[in-house]
């Protein structure tokens, strides 16, 4: 009984240290190319090493109590005491707990206030606007500035905020590029903004992760990250080269299904605009005045 | 050919035919087998019409064990599904049917009547009292619940099953996005099987507040009925709102309101407000029982007095009011702002608090104990590491900046089997096989069972372990398959061959109740665990009226110092007992809600009416019915208590 109880400490202990230790850097998120998933992994590594602290701990007095006092250990007539409980260890019981969720609290507060700003370090710098939306089951990427639009891949400059508007012309999604930060819902009655931001030139992979029906596996894109000049020359080109977005066009891209990538030169934020308050109307208590004002006239 | 063309499953497969072929050929046995063997009017007479707690709590344990295996099956079919990438075993369709089957199932179907099978069981028993506060209002529950559950389970063969998850967001869940009856189904029979469950929460709440034996004052209840207690609070505040979604829901979906449309003035978050309001109250409604059966079962093999008793009761009680400031992490990515994620994030780790303190006072109740690993022990035991992984993991879900990289993960999928398969369906199984002796009157086999227990351990490690990888890799979980390039494919073979494991565990289960059944020994005494609570100080099997004369307590473990100290438990004579009579109403009353759901599923709506004015017609029944009950004369109890007695020896 013993050796099977000891497999399992080393599986359970063994576990935690696998992940931290070299192939941790593998797995997507921890292998932040961004500020906000910078952010995100530094919590979860953090948390790791404090919950792996706890379950240590559990684990060594289950094993300490298991070993001690186990009847077969004790004479035949041993009687166990009636222990009430003692105030000094309830006082520990309670109070190192507390201790953790106030720090991680305050960890988390300002996680929170970091990854619903600007990314740190861009602050001085004017954010990109990128309107995504979805639709059964595809992604709208609409750039007012540069006046494109893609279809199922993104193409953003590094070293420059990105402000993503989301919403949906369907069931509820969520857009998430695990590289470069967490996901956040985009949905038909209101518009949510993301901030994210790249540091480093590659490819991410980007998709839906709230499920949307049917086509939801498939429901995915490309990211690209490029220098702000490789950018602008991928913007020259696609004005050069691709169809203008008709509203007739664009409702036919809405019809349910999938579809490989696009690019239109002009947006359908014209005629066929984000949601208002008209539909939505309603407040999710933001932090953020500045949010709220778009979320409801937009 | 239009109305039947309603009842085709819009979705068929070979899997559906051959499942249609096994339920009609298992009904077919059924029926033949209770005709040829005459066993209608024992089923009637025993079962379907008794209001007996004790027989109520063993038909919740039958349905629950029934539907344990329908979610198992489903859990197969998605490990499978997943276990290598760009799998074609299922199509998308099927994939969402069955995790939304699946999820539906296991909570409300399996994990829920465990709990009240436990409840129903022991509650009374181990209070001292006769019965629960109204026993018909009781058979009624468990016949809602029955009903309900039946009802969503014939969605497969007739209609089509739901899709859209157990959550059933809208606007995905509205009639725009999902078409088939599926969500139909969703909606009323979780409504059948929530007001049974509504019930359940008042009538035991009545019934650990009014019906306790003398001298069992709030702080001298057992564990397990105090965590009872509070479940059941949490019931009645929690599935109020239940109704109200499930019943907006339906509107939207048969009406054409727009509560939860996104045009006309709908607001899909409200849905997922209001089910989540109830929806996370309703894992601490599970979770809560199952602490309760720990602590019975770890005081006992510990042979000590459970640590810190007024803590563990604290700690509930703080709990059940966190539960319900917490829902809004469920939806930290829907755009709430930094403020309110702050909020919820810190209402939700701060749960960890009591939950870490029950955990400790469990890890005390050891010390200095003479630790005896049977069976239920070992549950116990194999539940605190496991359980501790879950709950952790949960702390860091709480962060809600991490939590954009876990929401609708695996790394979540991976978190709540950590800490509802150890947490509740561990407790189950460790309280199913401690209760077994006194619901049937032998005991399980302690070497199968203790071996299932290492299985289903391991195996849940193996199952649920590399989801929190894949998930921090990126697997979203609802996905029915992903590419080669992912990686994710050796992550998810391991969660299959994990899978297998747990449903090689829960084989050996069945077959130790059939071995059991066959070889044990029935010759046990009415306390064969050598136990500390009242529910032990009745002979076995439990006679009708559970207590020939009411016991007298004072103090938390009454049976223990009733063995160890010589206290008196059952002071005076035999006097006649009166008891409720049977009644057929309740289960007629369950037949006919399921007639009302499923004419509701279809808009049948005549149906509609007819089962309507059936409902209406049972409750007029009810109150002009002049029933008394009936009384147990002295000289019957002598004759029960007399026999027992020479049979077993008194106790
Ligand atoms: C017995 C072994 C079990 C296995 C192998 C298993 C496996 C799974 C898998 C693969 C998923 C879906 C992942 C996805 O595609 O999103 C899932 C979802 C789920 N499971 Fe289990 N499960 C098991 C037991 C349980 C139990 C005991 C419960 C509850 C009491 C439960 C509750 C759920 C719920 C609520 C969902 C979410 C469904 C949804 O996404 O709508 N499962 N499970
Ligand atoms: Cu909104
Ligand atoms: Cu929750």
């Amino acid at each position: 009984m013993r050796s099977k109880k000891g497999i399992l400490v080393s599986l359970l202990v063994g576990i935690p240290a696998l992940l931290v230790s070299g192939c941790g850097n593998r797995l997507t998120v921890l292998d932040p190319k961004g500020p906000q998933a910078q952010t995100q992994a530094d919590d979860i590594m953090l948390s790791i090493w404090i919950m792996s602290f706890i379950v240590i701990a559990v684990f060594a007095l289950l094993v300490f109590m298991l070993l001690k006092y186990r009847a077969s250990k004790q004479s035949k007539d041993y009687e166990p005491p009636h222990i009430e409980g003692n105030p000094i260890v309830e006082a520990i019981c309670v109070g190192i707990p507390v201790l953790i969720v106030i720090f991680l609290s305050i960890v988390s507060v300002q996680s929170n206030n970091k990854v619903e700003a600007t990314p740190q370090g861009y602050e001085g710098k004017a954010p990109l606007v990128i309107y995504a939306s979805s639709s059964n089951w595809k992604w709208h990427f609409s750039y007012p500035e540069q006046g494109i639009e893609t279809v199922n891949y993104l193409y953003i400059p590094t070293d420059r905020p990105l402000e993503f508007k989301l919403y949906s012309y369907g069931p509820i999604t969520s857009f998430w590029i695990p590289q470069l930060g967490g996901q956040k819902y985009a949905m038909s009655d209101m518009v949510n903004t993301l901030h994210l931001a790249a540091d480093v030139p590659g490819e991410y992979m980007g998709r839906n992760a709230n499920f949307s029906g049917k086509g939801f596996a498939e429901n995915t894109f490309d990211v690209e990250a490029m220098p702000q000049s490789k950018f602008d020359d991928w913007v020259k080109e696609v004005k050069a080269t691709a169809q203008p977005l008709t509203k007739e066009k664009f409702d036919q891209l809405l019809e349910p299904g999938h579809l490989g990538k696009a690019t239109f030169t002009g947006t359908h934020l014209d005629f066929s605009p984000p949601p208002t308050a008209e539909n939505g109307g309603h407040n999710h208590g933001s932090s953020n005045s500045n949010e709220h004002s778009e979320h409801h006239n937009q | 050919m239009d109305f039947f063309h309603r009842f085709a499953v819009p979705h068929p497969n070979p899997a559906i035919y051959a499942s249609m072929v096994a339920i009609g050929l298992t009904v077919i046995a059924i029926v033949a087998g209770l005709t040829y063997f005459k066993k209608w009017g024992y089923l009637w007479r025993e079962w379907l019409t008794t209001v007996d707690h004790k027989r109520i709590g063993i038909m919740y344990l039958i349905s629950a064990l029934l539907m344990l295996f329908r979610g198992g099956a489903d859990a197969l079919m998605m490990r499978a599904q997943l276990a290598v990438p760009e799998n074609t075993l299922l199509d998308a369709q099927h994939y969402n049917e069955i995790f939304t089957t699946h999820g539906v199932v296991m909570i409300l179907f399996m994990a829920m009547p465990f709990i009240m099978a436990l409840m129903n069981f022991v509650v009374p028993l181990q209070i001292g009292a006769r019965d629960v506060a109204f026993p018909r209002l009781n058979a009624l529950s468990f016949w809602l619940f029955f009903m309900g559950a039946m009802l969503f389970n014939i969605s497969f063969v007739v209609g089509g099953s739901p899709d859209a998850g157990w959550t059933s967001y809208f606007p995905l869940a509205g009639n725009e996005f999902s078409q088939s009856v599926g969500t139909n189904y969703y909606m009323i029979s979780i409504q059948i099987a929530g007001i049974g469950t509504l019930m359940t929460g008042i009538n035991f709440m009545t019934t650990i507040l009014k019906m306790r034996a003398p001298g069992m004052t709030l702080m001298k209840m057992p564990m397990f009925t105090w965590s009872a207690l509070i479940a059941n609070v949490i019931i009645v505040f929690a599935f109020p709102v239940l109704t109200v979604a499930l019943a907006m829901g339906t509107m939207d979906r048969l009406f054409g309101t727009h509560f939860f449309t996104t045009n006309n003035g709908g607001m899909d978050m409200l849905w997922a407000n209001l089910f989540w309001v109830w929806g996370h109250p309703e894992v601490y409604i599970l979770i809560l029982p199952a602490f309760g059966i720990y602590s019975e079962v770890i005081s006992t093999f510990a042979r000590r007095n459970l640590y810190g008793y007024k803590s563990m009761v604290a700690s509930m009680v703080i709990i059940s009011l966190l539960s319900f400031l917490v829902w809004a992490h469920h939806f930290f990515t829907m755009g709430q702002g930094a403020v309110a994620n702050s909020i919820f994030s810190i209402t939700t780790m701060a749960i960890a608090v009591p939950t870490g303190v029950k955990i400790f006072n469990w890890l005390f109740t050891l010390w200095k104990g003479k630790i005896e690993i049977t069976t239920p022990m070992l549950y116990a035991l194999l539940f605190i590491p496991l359980f501790t992984i879950g709950g952790v993991t949960g702390v860091m879900l709480g962060m809600s900046a991490a939590d954009y990289q876990y929401h609708n993960t695996m790394f979540l999928v991976a978190h709540f089997h950590m800490v509802i398969i150890p947490g509740v369906v561990f407790a189950m199984l460790a309280g199913l096989t401690y209760y077994w002796p006194k619901m049937f009157g032998f005991m399980l086999n302690e070497k199968i069972g203790k071996l299932a227990a290492w299985i289903i351990a391991v195996s849940t490690l193996l199952a649920f372990m590399p989801m929190f990888f894949s998930g921090l890799d990126g697997q979203a979980r609802r996905m029915y398959t992903y590419s080669e390039a992912t990686g994710f494919g050796p992550w998810n073979m391991v969660a299959l061959v994990g899978a297998l494991g747990l449903a090689a565990g829960f084989v050996l289960i069945v077959y130790n109740i059939y071995y059991s059944t066959r070889y044990a020994s029935r010759d046990i005494s009415s306390d064969p665990w050598d136990a500390r609570t009242l529910e032990w100080a009745t002979h076995t099997p439990v006679p009708a009226y559970n207590f020939a004369v009411v016991p007298q307590v004072n103090s938390i473990e009454a049976l223990w110092d009733a063995k160890k100290k010589g206290h008196v438990l059952f002071k005076g004579k035999y006097e006649k007992i009166h008891m409720p009579n049977s009644s057929g109403v309740p289960f007629i009353m369950g037949v006919i809600f399921f007639i009302w759901g499923f004419a509701f599923v279809f808009a049948i709506w005549p149906l509609v009416i007819l089962s309507t004015i059936g409902i209406f017609a049972c409750m007029a029944h009810r109150s002009f019915e002049k029933d008394h009950g009936h009384y147990i004369s002295v000289e019957q109890i002598e004759e029960i208590e007399g026999t027992e007695t020479k049979l077993r020896g008194a106790n």
